[in-house]
């Protein structure tokens, strides 16, 4: 072999490097689409497991219907669907206010020391798993809810069927929209005080500058400039609530039934999938309505980003 | 007579709304740290030794002895694993976005995928990997648990890599290109190195979340008594672990699951801690 | 030198240990344009923020002395500061249009205090003092037909004259410019200058500047100073011409600086 120039050995190293880069870009490009194609490939994937189901019964009968019988083949998902909404509805209606107010807070008015003792624990939190939430929920909101909370709003609000307890167990939709709450006060108030910050000084000075209350400054100026981000910070906040398994399947009941009241047992879909899953091979079709389960829950989050980010898109166009 | 004060109805509003600040800090505050303490307070007494270095011996589940061993090293197994798998994917991800793909649509539709990856339900990622696996022939095993919480991971972690590579000043990179070097090297030498504090972040987050996550490894890893010898063998994990003792209807099993429920915690606590302390070190290197 | 509106009483200020302001002492006259002139760094800023407290927005700072508003201190502990933002207001160098339309930045004073609560005897009273203070700006022509437009859309010229309609509009005693025309096109500088001085029969006004020209121009009364020491304080034709300090005179001729 000829020894080969300087050169041609440079010439060699470069095109080398060159091959590994398009090597790699196309790797990762691969990488990339996969992941993109990930979205669709787990609907694909569950909605043929759930075609059996989707083909024998009409779909308004399979989310409409109340009846889950799965030994006679009855499948309404009404009630597990319901389930969700409420227990994640009661979960955001508890948990946007404090947790806006105090990233308001810890971002506007907090002295800097609390700051920093306040953000690093949030940030712990944030972490706990959820399991340990649903401890919690059994051990102190589950009995707190059925012995104190429930009676109390039995005996006040009770005209309102919102309000009344048929249900002294106090595993409930409240129970559950309280642990989901606490659960996700962490995540919105990290993500709206980062947003909340990110709005110029300069901005706040315009306002405080024309004698402008920090209130006013905050709900006129601030509040109005990061609005966008503090939806988002919701939305993430949402996404945590509404697809929460296992916090909530311990502490809300798990009964089938459409609920009327928040002090009501419900039985939302993720409980229904996680606590049916070993029999589901055992009946017919059972497996088949849990993928169902699971599609549904799927298509809920689908729809929900679309419409999240269609109203952002139009209230940060304006 | 003294004129009284004047309180103008805008600073009875900021008085008003800084009470409510007030009040919901504390108890947004007061409701975590009760979280923490009630763990604290129902876990340790239960705690002991054997707790966490023995697996359930025969009866374990009717208050006799034994411990959760099985449980912890199964989780720590599980969530190594669906880690490491996750990262090979992300990394390379929120690379391309930044360096193949930056300022493209395709980048915004990437994101996007990520975005909608995050709000899915971990349920549902745990019913896609039990079908993954039904396909594959596979059993409940510890790779089926790794490979679902890979996919649960991955939109975390790539998107606080994502933002911590967004960081970079454009000047560095530059300066990069500028001495001939590739994208990829820019890519791996130079920004993986100045962004690696924030990197560590994403890992030890998408960690955390894939450790305390009991959805998804419900279908897909079992749960067993024994220790894991392969990939292809069913195992326990600290989160099912704390379910179902806390399912039974033994006092002494339920005390259990509340020591259990104490363990992850500690072990997410201290994750939490090690990384910002391994994020404060690793900042020393980076070039401002 | 006419009747003092301000008087600054051996003002210090610190950033965290970084003593910006040094026993500053000085009076600053009503209804005419002071200008603060001195190389950057030298605490022009923090003198204008202390006089509207200011400062207070910035973490670490600390103040002592006192800045007499017709007598009162407005650092005593009764006084509140959101009156004292009311009396004077500021305009900064970087104009901050507010996220909303043209026509609520310039009522929006208004509004925090309360003050269309007064208007509503006349529906049209709003409109009228927002047309007013646009004017007064020089910017009414140009924003006439889309005053509920978005204020972004403004350029950045047309947005600073904005700031100074919306500050205009609180009608304060006296207005705090910190360089308001360094980040302006000449045409735009030049038409803040004209409405500052024909503003000034009514309103006090305190200019930083690091244009000596623009002080030349504006100027009625000079305060020269130099790393947060107060050097030189007079009439601005005196002090241009017949600097008493060997190191205004420097910095006037531009040696240093
Ligand atoms: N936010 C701040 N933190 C710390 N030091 C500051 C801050 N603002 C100004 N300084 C310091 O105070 C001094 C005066 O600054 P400034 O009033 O902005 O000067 P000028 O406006 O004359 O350029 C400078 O030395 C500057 O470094
Ligand atoms: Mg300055």
């Amino acid at each position: 072999m000829a020894w080969r120039t300087r050169e041609q050995v440079t010439a060699v190293i470069r095109q080398r490097r060159r091959r590994t880069d398009r090597l790699a870009e196309r790797l990762m490009a691969a990488l990339s689409a996969a992941c993109v194609l990930l979205v669709p490939l787990i609907a694909a994937a569950l909605w043929l497991r759930a075609w059996p189901i989707l083909r024998t019964r009409p779909l308004g009968d399979l989310l409409f219907s109340t009846v889950w019988r799965p030994q006679q083949g009855a499948f309404g998902f009404f009630p597990f669907i319901m389930g969700t909404l409420w227990v994640t509805a009661v979960a955001m209606v508890l948990a946007v206010p404090p947790s806006l107010l105090t990233a308001i807070y810890l971002a506007e008015y907090a002295p800097p020391r609390l700051r920093a003792v306040a953000n690093p624990l949030i940030d712990l939190l944030a972490g706990i798993p959820s399991v340990v939430y649903g401890v919690w929920g059994v051990v102190v909101v589950v009995p707190l809810v059925g012995q104190r909370v429930g009676p109390l709003l039995h005996r006040w609000l009770g005209v309102v069927p919102l309000f009344r307890q048929d249900n002294p167990t106090g595993y409930s939709i409240l129970a559950g929209g309280i642990v989901l709450a606490v659960m996700v006060f962490p995540i919105i108030i990290a993500v709206a005080q980062d947003v909340i910050r990110a709005v110029p000084q300069g901005l706040r000075e315009a306002s405080l500058a024309l004698g402008a209350t920090r209130w006013q400054t905050v709900r006129n100026v601030v509040l109005r400039r990061a609005w966008a981000g503090v939806m988002a910070a919701i939305m993430l906040g949402f996404s945590r609530a509404f697809g929460e398994t296992m916090a909530v399947l311990m502490v809300v009941g798990n009964i089938p039934q459409v609920p009327r009241s928040i002090l009501d047992a419900a039985y939302p879909l993720t409980a229904l999938i996680a606590n049916n899953y070993g029999e589901m091979m055992s009946i017919p079709l059972y497996d088949a309505a849990l993928m169902g389960g699971a599609l549904i829950l799927l298509a809920i989050v689908l729809v929900f980003n679309v419409a999240a980010r269609a109203v952002l898109v139009r209230w940060v166009g304006s | 007579m003294v004129p009284r004060p004047r309180i103008s109805r805008r600073k009875l509003e900021e008085l008003f709304f800084q009470g409510l600040m007030i009040i919901s800090t504390v108890g947004v505050l007061g409701s975590l740290l009760l979280i923490l303490g009630t763990i604290v307070w129902r876990g340790l007494p239960a705690l002991d030794l054997a707790m966490i270095t023995q697996t359930p011996k025969g009866g374990y589940y009717l208050g006799q002895e034994g411990g959760i061993l099985n449980a912890i090293v199964g989780s720590l197994y599980l969530a190594l694993g669906g880690t490491l798998l996750s990262m090979v994917a992300s990394l390379p991800i929120a690379l391309y976005l930044h360096f193949y793909a930056a300022r493209s649509r395709w980048a915004e539709v990437v994101r996007l995928a990520l975005d909608v990856l995050w709000g899915i339900p971990s349920i549902v990622y745990g019913a896609f990997g039990f079908l993954l696996m039904l396909w594959l022939g596979m059993r409940a095993s510890l790779l089926g648990g790794i490979i679902t919480l890979a996919f649960l991971e991955l939109p975390i972690m790539a998107r606080g890599m994502d933002e911590a590579i967004a960081m970079v000043p454009a000047a560095l990179k530059e300066a990069s290109y500028a001495l001939g070097a590739t994208r990829f090297e820019t890519a791996a030498r130079i920004v993986v190195r100045q962004t690696a504090p924030g990197l560590l972040t994403a890992v030890l987050l998408a960690f955390g979340r894939a450790i305390g996550d009991a959805a998804s490894v419900l279908f897909t890893a079992g749960y067993t008594d024994r220790l894991p010898d392969s990939l292809l063998s069913p195992v326990a994990s600290l989160p099912l672990a704390v379910f179902f003792q806390l399912g039974t209807p033994f006092p002494k099993v339920q005390e259990r699951a509340y020591a259990s429920a104490l363990v992850l915690t500690v072990i997410v606590l201290v994750l939490s801690v090690l990384s910002r302390w391994l994020s404060r070190r690793l900042t020393r290197h980076v070039i401002r | 030198m006419t009747e003092p509106l301000i008087e600054i009483r051996d003002l210090n200020v610190w950033y965290g240990t970084e003593h910006a302001l040094k026993g500053i002492t000085v009076d600053i006259p009503a209804r005419q344009i002071t200008a603060v002139i001195g190389p950057s760094g030298c605490g022009k800023t923090t003198l204008l923020r202390s006089l509207n407290r200011l400062l207070e927005e910035t973490e670490g700072t600390r103040v002592t002395g006192q800045v007499l508003l017709d007598g009162v201190n407005i650092y005593d502990r009764g006084v509140d500061v959101t009156e004292v933002r009311t009396r004077v207001g500021m305009l900064a160098p970087k104009p901050f249009p507010l996220p909303m339309s043209i026509y609520d930045n310039v009522a929006y004073g208004r509004r925090i205090h309360g003050l269309p609560v007064l208007d509503k005897g006349n529906g049209r009273h709003l409109d009228r003092i927002v047309e007013r203070y646009l004017r007064a700006a020089g910017l009414w022509e140009e924003v006439k037909d889309r005053l509920h437009s978005p204020a972004s859309g403004l350029s950045t010229g047309q947005q600073q004259r904005l700031c100074l309609a919306r500050a205009l509009a609180v009608e304060p005693e006296v207005l705090l410019c910190d360089e308001p025309t360094s980040a302006l096109d000449p045409i735009s500088a030049q038409r803040i200058e004209e409405q500052l001085r024909a503003i000034k029969t009514e309103t006090t006004i305190v200019v930083v500047t690091h244009s000596l020209r623009q002080a030349h121009r504006l100027a009625d009364y000079l305060i020269f100073l130099w790393l947060g020491e107060l050097v030189e304080a007079g009439p601005a034709r005196q002090v241009f011409q017949n600097p008493r300090d060997e190191r205004t005179r420097a910095y006037l001729a531009g040696d240093i600086g």
